[in-house]
C-alpha cells in the first residue's frame, strides 16, 4: 500500500539527513503523517473526475475540444445531473492504469485543456448552469509544446474567466492540487477538498529542489508549505474538508463519491439563491482578501546609501586592505544588479 | 565579513561596513563577454553596446526610465509580508526577508504608483528581480490588485512591468491565491474599458507570468527576456524533451503570438507613450452596464477611492 511504502520512505529519509538544518528539530511523526497524505492524493488508486461522476450523477456527457487547437485528453469537461440538477462539470483527469495513465498524461494540462475549460465555462454562464470542477493534476504540462502554445496565458485567462463567470461554481480538489495548473479550474464561489487532498503552490520536490537544493528534502518542504487539506482550511484557502472514508477514498470510491455529492449538492443549493451580481461580489472578495501582510507607516523606508567623504575614505582604507590580504572577494558584496545569471525556477 | 571587519585598520563608528564598497567599474557582459565600462553601461540604460544584451534594471531605474521626472508618487509603500505559515528552509521566511530588505532598500519585489508619461497619467506597477527573485507574495499580489482597482477608480491606464521567478514559495498556496487575486482585478479594469499594458523584461516566469504578466491588452517584451511559464531545465530535465533554439525568450513568444512587440530598452518609453495615445480611455468614456463589475468602485466617489486606506492587517 502506498501508505505503508510512505512510512518506511520517510523514516529512512529521516535517518539520511546527516547535515542538521533548522527543520531538524521537527516533529518526525507530523512530517511521516504529511508525506501519507501527499501519497495518498498521489495514489492512483483514487477515484479521478470521470469515476466520481459515474458514481455520483447521472446522463454524463463528455464535451470535447477547445475549437482552437486540439481536445486534452488531462481535462474532461461536459453536462451531467447531480440529483436531478443539470450542471456543467470540467475536471482533470488522471488514468488508474499506467497506459491510461500516459493517454491522459498524468493529469498535466496543454493549454487546449484550459482553454477547452474556459469554453464550457463560458457555455454554462449563457445556459446559466451552476459550474462543478473537479481538481486533481500535479502541475500543467511543462513541455516545449506547451510552452509554444501559450500554457501560461490559458491558465491566466482561466483564472481571469472563472472571476467573473456570472453562474455559481463549485470547485473540490479532489487529489493533488498542484500550483497554476491547478488553480486554472479551482477559482469557485466554494472551494472544498477532500480529507486527503493536498493544495500547494510547487511541488514538494520542486521546492525542495529550489529552497534546499535537493528533492530528497520534500518530506519537510511538504511540512513547510502546509499543504494539507486541514492545513488550507485553517489558512481560509479552501472553505471545507470533506472527511473520507475510514479506508480513504482509493479503498471506497462508491462512499466517496456519495459524501461528495452531498457537500456539492448543498453548496448549489445555498448558491444558486444568491443574486449573480451579489455572488460575483463575493466571490471577487473572497480572493482579494487572500495575503498576509502588514501596512506600515513607510517613513524609514530603507534606501541605498549614497556614497559620503567618510563611507569614500572607508572604502579606500577597507579595499587596499583587502587587496593585501587576497580577500578581495568577499570585501565585495555584489551588488543587487549585477547578478544576472539565470533565475531562480521558481516555476509556480 | 566578520573575519575581515577584525582586520579593519581603523573602525570607524559610522555605518554598517557591508554597503560601503562601490560597486565594480568593470561589468562583463553575459552575452558576448565583453568588459563593460560601469559608466557607460549606466548611460546605455544598462544595454550592451556591442551585443544588444539588457541587464537587468533595478525599480528605481526603471522608473527613472519610463516615468517623467518628478511626477512618481509611490503609494501603498508601507506593505510588508507577514509569514502567516511559520515557513522554514535552510532559513526561516523572515530572516530571508530581513536579508533582502537590507540587500535591495525596498521593501517587497515590487513597487507602484501614480505618474505621468508624457501627456497620460498612468498607474505602474514596477518589479524588482533582486528582492528574492522578483517572487510574488502576497505584498506583490496586493500591489498590482491595488493599482489595478486605482487605474479603475481613476480611469488612467495601468502599466505593469514584470520581473520575476514566479510564485514566492514561502507564502504557499497564499502567494498562488494572488494569481486569481490579480487576475480578477484586471478582469474588472478589461470590463471597464480600462487599459492595461504589461511590459514582460528578463525574466517573467511561473506565477507571475501565468497570471498578471500576460494579461495584457498589449504584451511588450524586452529582448532577450526569459519568459515562460516552467524552467527550462524543468522541461529539459523531467520531460527528457529537447528544446527549441530561443526556447522562452521574448522574440520566441511574440513569434508564437504571445507578445505583441518585442522593445528595446531604447525605445520601450516612446513605444509605451504611443501605444498610450491609442489606449487610454476617453475622458468620458462609460463602462457598460451589467458587465459583471458589480463592483461599487465605479460608482465611489472620487476622492474616496484615493484617501489612504486605514491600517489593516489581512489574514488569509
Amino acid at each position: 500500500m502506498a501508505d505503508a511504502t510512505a512510512l518506511v520512505g520517510a523514516s529512512q529519509a529521516v535517518d539520511d539527513d546527516q547535515v542538521p538544518d533548522a527543520t531538524e528539530t521537527l516533529d518526525e511523526q507530523a512530517r511521516a503523517e504529511v508525506w501519507s497524505r501527499v501519497q495518498q492524493a498521489r495514489s492512483v488508486k483514487r477515484p479521478h473526475t470521470l469515476e466520481i461522476l459515474a458514481a455520483m450523477a447521472t446522463d454524463v456527457v463528455e464535451l470535447h475540444g477547445d475549437r482552437l487547437f486540439g481536445d486534452d485528453p488531462a481535462i474532461v469537461g461536459g453536462f451531467c445531473r447531480i440529483e436531478g440538477r443539470a450542471v456543467v462539470f470540467v475536471g482533470h483527469q488522471k488514468g488508474a492504469e499506467v497506459e491510461q495513465n500516459v493517454a491522459r498524461n498524468f493529469g498535466m494540462p496543454h493549454a487546449e485543456g484550459y482553454r477547452k475549460a474556459m469554453r464550457l465555462f463560458r457555455l454554462a454562464e449563457r445556459l446559466g448552469l451552476p459550474v462543478v470542477t473537479f481538481v486533481d493534476t500535479p502541475g500543467a504540462y511543462p513541455g516545449a509544446a506547451s510552452e509554444e502554445r501559450g500554457v501560461a496565458e490559458a491558465i491566466a485567462r482561466s483564472i481571469q474567466v472563472m472571476s467573473g463567470l456570472r453562474t455559481p461554481i463549485v470547485s473540490v480538489i479532489t487529489g493533488e492540487g498542484g500550483s497554476g495548473g491547478a488553480l486554472a479550474i479551482c477559482v469557485g464561489d466554494v472551494v472544498l477538498a477532500l480529507e486527503n487532498a493536498i493544495y500547494s503552490v510547487i511541488t514538494p520536490e520542486g521546492c525542495a529542489s529550489i529552497l534546499w537544493r535537493t528533492p530528497d528534502k520534500a518530506r519537510q518542504a511538504a511540512v513547510a508549505m502546509r499543504l494539507t487539506a486541514l492545513e488550507q482550511q485553517q489558512l481560509g484557502v479552501i472553505d471545507g474538508v470533506i472527511a473520507e472514508p475510514r479506508q480513504g477514498a482509493d479503498a471506497e470510491p462508491e462512499e466517496t463519491a456519495v459524501r461528495l455529492r452531498e457537500a456539492i449538492v448543498a453548496q448549489l443549493a445555498q448558491l444558486s439563491a444568491w443574486d449573480v451580481d451579489e455572488l460575483l461580489a463575493q466571490r471577487y472578495q473572497r480572493y482579494r482578501r487572500m495575503g498576509a501582510f502588514v501596512e506600515t507607516t513607510p517613513i524609514s523606508t530603507p534606501r541605498p546609501e549614497r556614497h559620503g567623504i567618510t563611507d569614500r575614505l572607508r572604502d579606500l582604507l577597507g579595499s587596499s586592505r583587502g587587496v593585501l590580504i587576497g580577500e578581495s572577494g568577499p570585501l565585495r558584496p555584489k551588488a543587487a544588479d549585477d547578478v544576472d545569471e539565470p533565475p531562480l525556477r521558481e516555476d509556480l | 565579513m566578520r573575519s575581515v571587519v577584525l582586520l579593519m585598520p581603523i573602525k570607524l563608528p559610522f555605518r554598517s561596513r557591508t554597503r560601503s564598497y562601490p560597486p565594480d567599474l568593470w561589468t562583463k557582459c553575459p552575452g558576448c563577454q565583453e568588459m563593460l565600462y560601469e559608466k557607460q553601461l549606466e548611460k546605455n540604460l544598462r544595454v550592451c553596446p556591442d551585443c544588444g544584451h539588457h541587464f537587468r534594471l533595478r525599480v528605481d531605474a526603471r522608473l527613472a526610465q519610463l516615468v517623467d521626472d518628478g511626477t512618481f508618487g509611490e503609494r501603498d509603500a508601507g506593505l510588508e509580508s507577514v509569514d502567516q505559515l511559520g515557513f522554514v528552509d535552510q532559513k526561516p521566511y523572515p530572516e530571508r526577508l530581513a536579508a533582502a530588505r537590507a540587500a535591495t532598500g525596498i521593501r517587497d519585489a515590487a513597487i507602484w504608483g501614480t505618474g505621468t508619461m508624457g501627456q497620460h497619467r498612468v498607474a505602474i506597477v514596477v518589479m524588482d528581480f533582486a528582492f528574492m527573485g522578483g517572487s510574488m507574495g502576497s505584498v506583490v499580489g496586493e500591489k498590482v490588485t491595488r493599482a489595478a482597482e486605482a487605474a479603475l477608480a481613476e480611469r488612467i491606464p495601468l502599466i505593469a512591468v514584470s520581473s520575476s521567478g514566479g510564485a514566492r514559495m514561502q507564502e504557499g498556496t497564499l502567494a498562488l491565491m494572488q494569481l486569481a487575486k490579480t487576475c480578477a482585478a484586471l478582469g474588472r479594469l478589461s470590463d471597464a474599458g480600462i487599459p492595461y499594458l504589461s511590459v514582460m523584461t528578463d525574466p517573467t516566469t511561473g506565477g507571475v507570468f501565468a497570471s498578471f504578466a500576460a494579461l495584457g491588452d498589449v504584451n511588450l517584451a524586452e529582448p532577450g527576456a526569459l519568459i515562460g511559464f516552467a524552467g527550462a531545465r524543468v522541461s529539459a530535465g523531467t520531460i527528457a524533451e529537447t528544446l527549441p533554439d530561443g526556447f522562452q525568450r521574448a522574440e520566441f513568444l511574440a513569434a508564437h503570438g504571445f507578445v505583441d512587440l518585442v522593445v528595446p530598452r531604447a525605445e520601450l518609453r516612446d513605444t509605451m507613450a504611443g501605444l498610450l495615445s491609442y489606449l487610454a480611455p476617453r475622458p468620458m468614456a462609460r463602462s457598460i452596464e451589467g458587465n459583471g463589475s458589480g463592483d461599487g468602485l465605479l460608482t465611489r466617489p472620487l476622492a474616496g477611492a484615493l484617501a489612504p486606506r486605514p491600517r489593516e492587517v489581512v489574514h488569509g
